[in-house]
């Protein structure tokens, strides 16, 4: 009952990950045996190829917004919804909204707002049109490679808001309501009350918090795949490995290295994910 | 006397702060849902406009709209094989759903119920599995998939790659560690009376889970098959590089192709979009209770 689930689950999974290690020692190109090439990748990677550096800091930047503001915003979203407020249930709705949609379908809901004024792109229409902006002037959000990691890091924010807000929620409904009342008793504000008594009970919510941030900034994929490839500026670590090894090279043992690398940075916020939920068992 | 006054007068004035700080409250978020409402909104507007009526005028999207219409949604209809789409992602959506909760709630019911040494190891893998970022295992995933061979009526080339059945495979493994760790969570806090009931009547392990556990776990199914629904309704990487040929691709891949290749016209875009959100949205709002309960289960227990 739990034999065949769980082999399928270690060898779709895990086997993968375990090969991927092997092959990103290998020049493998599809064809052929497996011919090993010690470091090669690795040392190619990190020293000469153009995309790596990049990549990797879009990655970082998109889990420092993540971490600064996305994250910080779902709390205090949740935060503010927790109390009795008319409309609650409706201002929820719509922060949450976003999380159901699919990240291609983000994708394409901004594009529409950062187009180009050619091509009727919402916010450069709003700058020129208020005459903000000059029509030459107004910027290619999406196009412009020095600009467009965080027009995207944006668009992304706007559903990872809503996604914390209700993690958070849910935390924040089930700390014990006696808590409050003793924090209120004793004389505590409702920031003291937030800090000092209702944030440390929720340990458990806070590290799942931690993790979906880090993960969900390592996963970042679909958005930057549909506006461009993640090419021109919008390079991560995980377009990088399809681009390489699937849709338009076949550098199977290069990209498998990119993936290793993306590997090592995920197993940190898994690892410690996994000691609280050991110790929550203990 | 004059100490009650005062009190009186201090409980008046802390009202009025917190009125007045309740209206700042309410500001702060109707604005802020107003800023995350426009893009969904603006994305339905764009999609009742005929295009020819924007880009002939010099306001661009300000332009006051003269017609509001719905050809956008026919022309992209008509001209796309919609449908096709929809269907693909009802042969791999609806399957890969109730395997991952049959295949779950088993696995969930074994551990839960059995005390085995190696119990949270196997939780552990399964939750870590499906911590992973998908393009960590998918290289080796493609080339698998392309090795392995399925014979002719499951598979029209002959390969795991570019079939429904590779994707439900995919699909449901991956969700099967998230489901087993909520479902698992779920039954540890049932009773257990009920199953020492159960084994007194003489009843065997099939019967307990089919019978007694199952039963029990209905909200907690719910609430996962509605989450579920959505992440595999909106998966676009799986689909996207698992399969070769774009006719196949669910309809929130098809996306991709469609999106580059066919509809160059905003507007029709943006009909496109609003089609494929429907579905989740509509599910979201209808659902709404199980949906945050199968979010909440899945958070609650860190």
């Amino acid at each position: 009952m739990v034999g065949v689930p769980l082999a399928i689950f270690m060898v779709l999974i895990w086997g993968m990950a375990l090969v991927s290690i092997v092959l990103s020692f290998t020049d493998w190109q599809g064809i052929g045996p497996l011919h090993f090439v010690g470091l090669d990748n690795y040392t190619y990677l990190f020293t000469q190829y153009q995309f790596f550096w990049p990549a990797l800091t879009h990655n970082v930047l998109w889990l420092l917004v993540f971490v600064c503001f996305a994250t910080p915003m779902g709390i205090l979203l949740a935060v503010c919804l927790d109390r009795p407020l008319r409309g609650s249930a409706i201002y929820q709705s719509i922060f949450f909204t976003p999380v159901v949609l699919s990240l291609a379908v983000v994708g394409l809901i901004w594009e529409l707002q950062y187009s180009p004024l050619a091509g009727n792109g919402f916010i450069d229409s709003a700058l020129v049109g208020t005459g903000l902006m000059n029509a030459n002037n107004a910027p290619d959000w999406l196009g412009d490679s020095s600009i467009n990691i965080w027009a995207v890091i944006l668009a992304a924010s706007w559903r990872q808001i809503g996604y914390i807000m209700v993690l958070y929620l849910a935390g924040l409904k089930s700390v014990d309501p006696s808590l409050r009342e003793a924090a209120a008793i004793d004389g505590a504000n409702e920031r003291q009350t937030f800090f000092r008594v209702v944030f440390p009970v929720m340990a458990p919510i806070n590290v799942v918090i931690v993790v979906v941030t880090v993960i969900e900034s390592l996963r970042a994929f679909d958005i930057a795949y549909i506006i461009n490839h993640g090419k021109g500026g919008l390079e991560l670590l995980s377009t990088l490995i399809t681009n390489n090894s699937i849709s338009e090279a076949s550098l199977i043992g290069f990209g498998s290295a990119i993936a290793v690398v993306l590997l090592v940075i995920s197993l940190v916020p898994i690892v410690l994910y996994l000691t609280r939920v050991m110790r929550s068992e203990d | 006397m004059s100490a009650t006054v005062l009190a009186g007068q201090r409980t008046a004035h802390n009202r009025g702060r917190r009125r007045l700080s309740r209206m700042g409250l309410h500001i702060f978020l109707s604005v802020l849902a107003f800023i995350f409402a426009f893009p969904i909104l603006y994305l339905v507007y764009v999609s009742l406009r005929p295009y020819g009526e924007i880009v002939a005028n010099p306001n661009g999207p300000f332009s006051t709209p003269a017609t509001l219409t719905l050809s956008n949604y026919f022309d992209v209809w008509n001209g796309q094989n919609l449908i096709g789409y929809y269907w693909n992602t009802a042969v791999i959506t609806i399957p890969s759903v109730l395997l991952t909760l049959w295949i779950s709630s088993m696995v969930a019911f074994a551990i839960s119920r059995f005390r085995w040494r190696f119990n949270l190891l196997v939780l552990m893998l399964f939750t870590a599995g499906n911590l992973l970022p998908p393009q960590v295992i998918i290289v080796p995933l493609y080339r698998l998939y392309l090795l392995i061979p399925l014979p002719a009526p499951i598979s029209d080339n002959g390969l795991l790659y570019d079939q429904f059945v590779g994707l439900i495979l995919i699909h449901t493994t991956f969700q099967t560690g998230f489901c087993t760790f909520v479902l698992s969570n779920y039954m540890k806090t049932l009773s257990q009376e009920l199953v020492e009931a159960a084994m007194m009547d003489g009843a065997g392990v099939f019967t307990i889970y089919s019978r007694v556990i199952l039963p029990l776990c209905v909200p907690a199914l719910a609430a996962m098959a509605t989450l579920l629904f959505t992440w595999i309704y909106n998966d676009f990487f799986w689909a996207l590089m698992l399969f070769k040929s774009g006719g196949k691709r669910p309809i929130t891949a098809a996306l991709n192709n469609l999106s580059g290749e066919f509809l160059t016209i905003p507007t029709q875009l943006a009909a496109l979009s609003v089609m494929v959100a429907i579905p989740t949205i509509v599910l979201y709002l209808v659902l709404q209770r199980y949906f945050i309960r199968g979010l909440t289960l899945g958070a609650a227990k860190g």
